[in-house]
Parts: C-alpha cells; structure tokens; sequence
C-alpha cells in the first residue's frame, strides 16, 4: 500500500493523532489529526498562536513532537525528506534579508539534495532554476542580492526555490503576508497551475478572504484540529466561530475525550 | 634627488628586519593564521557565532595544560577541549530552560577557570601569559608544524563543505527539509572553529583570538553583498593585518597579537564610516537625499510588482 503510494504521482499529507510540547511545558498542539489529500491545495486556518506553524514545522520535520506520527505520501517524514519529495516556502520573517547571496543562489540551493558533496551544479541543475526562475518570472532579477527585492518578489524567488527542488508536496507559511494584491492573484494562478500538474499543497494563512477563492479543502485550527474537509463544509459560520472566537470549555473537553476514545 | 635620499631610511627600515631568519618565520606564520581565520569569519560572522568563537578560545586552556603535563602535542589536548566545551553547551542547553548565551556563558568561564587552576598547580614550562597574549615570534619548530597541520585540515573542510556550511548559516530549515544531516553540519562547523582556534593559538593567543575570527568577515559583510567576494575581502584585509602588525611589533617591541587587532580594529572603523554602501557616512548622505530616493526606489518596486 505505502509503496503504491510513492509510484503514484500525487501524495497526500497524514497527520496521526500529534501532540507538540515546547521546553517550557506549553502544550502547542494536542491529539492533532488530519489529513491533507493528494492532489489538494488545502488550506490551514487558525488565529496566532493557535499552532499552525507548529502543525507546518511538525510535517517538515523541524520540530520532535512529543506524540504521534506524521507521514508523507506514506513514508515517515525524514524519508520523505531524503526523497525530496517536500519543499518549504518560509514565512518572510524567517529568512535573513541581508545575508549576501543573490537570488540565482537561492533557488539553486533547492537542488542540492540532487548534488553530490561537494554540491557541483550539472547542467540539469542549472536548467532547472533557470526554468523555476522564469515560471515565477524572476529571471531579471537572479542576480539581485536577496534583501533589494520586493515583498512579493522575494516570496516568488522562494516559491521558486521549491519549484527547483521538485517536491511533488508544497509547503507554504503564510505566502500572502506583504504581498500586495496583484502579486497575490499571480501567485494563487501559479499554485492552482501546479495543483493540475499533481501536486499536493498545503497553505498556512489568517487571511479568510482569499480561502474560499483558491483552497479546494480547508483545516481549521486552534490547538487542536476543529473542522477539516471541503472548503465549503467547513467554512461554516460556527466552525469560524469556534477557531477564531474565544474557545468553549466545554466544546474542548468533549473533543480532548473524543480522540482519547480513539486511541 | 632629495626624496631618493630620504628615501633610503625608510627602504633600511622596511627590509633591515627581514634578514632576521625568526621574523620572516613570524611574518609567514601569522600569515597563514590570518588567512585561516579570515576564512572562517565569514560564516561566524553571518551564523552570528561571535559569543561561542569566544567560549571555544577560552575553553582551550585546560586542553593546552594537560597535554603539556601528558606530553603530548599542545593542539590535540587544545582541540578536545574546544570542541568538548561546544558540545556541554549543547547538552546544558538542551536539558535546561536557559537562553544560549548564559549557558555559553557558564560553561566557557568554568572551563577557563578550571585551566587557570590546573596552569598554577602542575609543574610545567607553560607560560600563561603566552597562553593568554600569543608568542609568534618566539614560536618553535613543533608548533609551527602544529600550526599549519591545524590551518590546512580547517581550510580543507571548509573548501569542501563550502556549500553546505553556506546553506545551514543561511537557512538550516531548508537544509533539513532537503534531508541534510543539519546535526552533522553544526558539529562540522563547530570543530573546524575549535581546529581554527588552535591554529590562532600561537599567534593572537585566547584573548584575541577572536578579534581575528569577528572583524575580517564584518569588515568585508561592510563592503560587499557577495559572498565570494567577502570571503576575499575578509583573507584580503586579515592577512594585510597580521603581516604589517607582526611587522610593526618587532619595530616598536609591542606586542604582536595586539598590533594586530589594533590594526584589523583600525581598517573596520575606516570602513564602518566610509563603506560606500553600508558605512556610516554613506547611510547619512542616502537619508539626506531621503524624499527623492525613497520615492524612486518605490517607483521601481511598483515596477518590478506589475
């Protein structure tokens, strides 16, 4: 079953009953599960703080959780990382604007799980940033250093960079933050051209007014996992209340034992 | 004609020196120390690893009693100490709640102390004041090979590893989400700062050591968006430095890791005020020409986003 799965073109995302603990003891996420289906872009709702970028730093391996089990496609995370199979677009906050490399460097770096040790571009490589640099149109600027791009230049050069790698599972924290409207749109064109191309994407945002417009199935968060499935099940007026408005004790423990009676 | 003649003094002066055979070996010695340590500042100084370049240094000294009192070649018991003292500052910080810089701070002071204690107690030659200031110009044979076995291993990884470090002092998720060994690069980095630190030793001594290990590479982050051409100007500016200071210290009788960084301290603050594009005086006449500038730049962001 799970090698049917690394032979087919599309992957899905599948997220087992995580639990997330920091070093200070605050639980960030608990009895965590979903899935997010192959061949999707789906998109990941909560307010601050409700551990969305723990949920996305769990699937790519960043983060121990304490609990639980995430697999790609069917393989554990750091198989599934081995195999290139997941790209990351960073939040823009992450990334160190001023570091001296230009944007040609950048999006070769998404290739060097291809290269040998001594990370030598072929000529393959280096098509291939060329390719992923033009479907975001920033071949103009692969020699600009990083930190003199636009907000949503700098965000398509990353977008770029995960193109390069080929990771058939995009994920992207918060792509729209400072990113203006037009930009914005581009992008969107470009995630629903690499839906239909068979990959599978996974967009964190708290941004409810663009969800409906390109999100096929939406997973609403806030310490737990509250609503997932179709973007129109789930955005209900209740579900959004229940994320983002303050949290009923009583809807929480009743989900708590819930998944307890699971295990 | 006059300036042929004054000229003369100044030639004495500049060559009359070199035919000392122990200043010639100085002046190459710390020249290869300043090319080693120019090289790896660039990825201190981008990683932001200043305060644990510092922990390694003042870690050694334990490392360097012992193997005296063993017998053994000062680099390797100076080395398992250095690289030993990042690894408890992994280990503490992972199993308590303590930031990084105190943890660093804890384990680095334990570790200096603990080789101050051990210098006043086993009866050896070691000097701490040469421990502590460097002695180039009194420096054996054995060391100089311990110098330079040192300064080539670190300069091989770093050559072969280039791009690896590169991409982990830039963006270490990304290197894990391409299923690289993040672990192994961090102690890669780690040991090639605790060998660089061995080879600087004999030359800068713990204290300045890592004056040679910061300023170079933020003299060049000054100067360049490039990274290869940091990495020029940083050996470029490094090596200027450690031969004119050796040069300078036996012409003054100072001493010689200090002139040195005096003069590495010197070239930054130059280049702080007049870097053309980062310095301070750049940075004010851009602000000055601010409500032209600012509107332009938009302009052309504007563009680049249609």
């Amino acid at each position: 079953m799970k090698d049917m799965q690394s032979t087919t073109s599309t992957l899905n995302i599948t997220v087992d009953d995580l639990s997330v603990t920091y070093s200070n003891a605050r639980l960030a996420l608990y009895n965590a599960n979903c899935t997010v289906e192959a061949g999707t872009i789906t998109g990941l709702v909560g307010p601050n703080g409700s551990g969305k970028s723990t949920l996305f730093k769990s699937i790519m391996g960043f983060l121990q959780p304490s609990q639980g089990q995430i697999r790609v496609g069917g393989f554990p995370v750091q198989k599934a990382q081995k195999r290139q199979l997941m790209a990351y677009v960073p939040q823009a906050d992450e990334v160190d604007w001023n570091f001296p490399i230009n944007v040609f460097d950048v999006v070769m770096m998404g290739r060097y799980g291809y290269m040998n040790l001594l990370r030598i571009p072929s000529a393959k490589d280096r098509r291939l940033v060329m390719e992923s640099l033009e479907r975001v149109n920033m071949s103009d600027f692969r020699h600009r250093q990083i930190g003199e791009l636009s907000g949503g230049q700098k965000k398509r050069a990353f977008l770029a960079r995960a193109l390069a790698q080929e990771g058939k599972v995009i994920l992207l924290d918060e792509p729209f933050t400072g990113v203006d409207v037009k930009t914005e749109k581009r992008m969107i064109d470009l995630l629903m051209q690499l839906r239909q191309e068979g990959h599978t994407i996974l967009v964190s945002t708290h941004d409810l007014a663009s969800i409906s417009t390109f999100c096929d199935r939406t997973i609403l968060l806030n310490q737990t996992i509250l609503a997932s499935g179709t973007t129109a099940e789930t955005f209900t007026e209740e579900n959004l209340a229940m994320t983002f408005g303050g949290l009923p004790v009583s809807s929480l423990r009743q989900k708590s034992r819930q998944s307890e009676a699971e295990v | 004609m006059s300036d042929l003649v004054a000229a003369i003094p100044l030639w004495d002066w500049l060559v009359e020196p070199l035919q000392y055979g122990f200043l010639r070996q100085a002046i190459w010695v710390s020249a290869f120390v300043g090319f080693v340590c120019a090289a790896l500042s660039c990825y201190i100084t981008l990683k932001g690893w200043s305060l644990m370049g510092d922990a390694v240094s003042h870690a050694v000294v334990p490392g360097v009693v012992v193997a005296y009192a063993l017998n053994i070649p000062f680099a390797v018991g100076a080395f398992l100490f250095g690289f030993g003292a990042t690894v408890a500052i992994g280990y503490v910080k992972s199993k308590t709640r303590l930031k990084e810089d105190a943890v660093i701070g804890v384990v680095f002071t334990g570790f200096f102390a603990f080789g101050i204690v051990l210098v006043t107690k086993i009866p050896s030659n070691i000097d701490l004041f040469h421990i502590l200031f460097g002695n180039v110009l009194g420096i054996s044979q054995q060391d100089i090979v311990q110098t330079l076995i040192a300064g080539v291993i670190t300069l091989t990884v770093i050559f072969l590893r280039r791009k690896d470090l590169l991409l982990f002092c830039f963006d270490p998720n990304h290197a894990k989400a391409i299923g690289l060994n993040t672990e192994f690069i961090y102690y890669t980095l780690l040991s090639v700062l605790a060998l660089t630190i061995v080879t600087a030793l004999q030359t800068a001594g713990i204290i300045l050591v890592i004056a040679m290990l910061v300023t170079p590479g933020s003299i060049a982050y000054l100067l360049t968006d490039r990274f290869d051409h940091m990495l020029g100007i940083s050996i470029a500016s490094s090596v200027f430095s450690c031969v004119l200071g050796t040069y300078l210290s036996y012409h003054f009788d100072v001493s010689t890791g200090g002139s040195i960084v005096v003069l590495l301290t010197l070239l930054f603050v130059i280049t702080m005020v007049f870097a053309p594009r980062y310095g301070i005086l750049a940075q004010r006449s851009k602000q000055r020409s601010n409500p032209i500038a600012a509107e332009a730049q938009g302009q052309e962001l504007s563009r680049d986003q249609a």
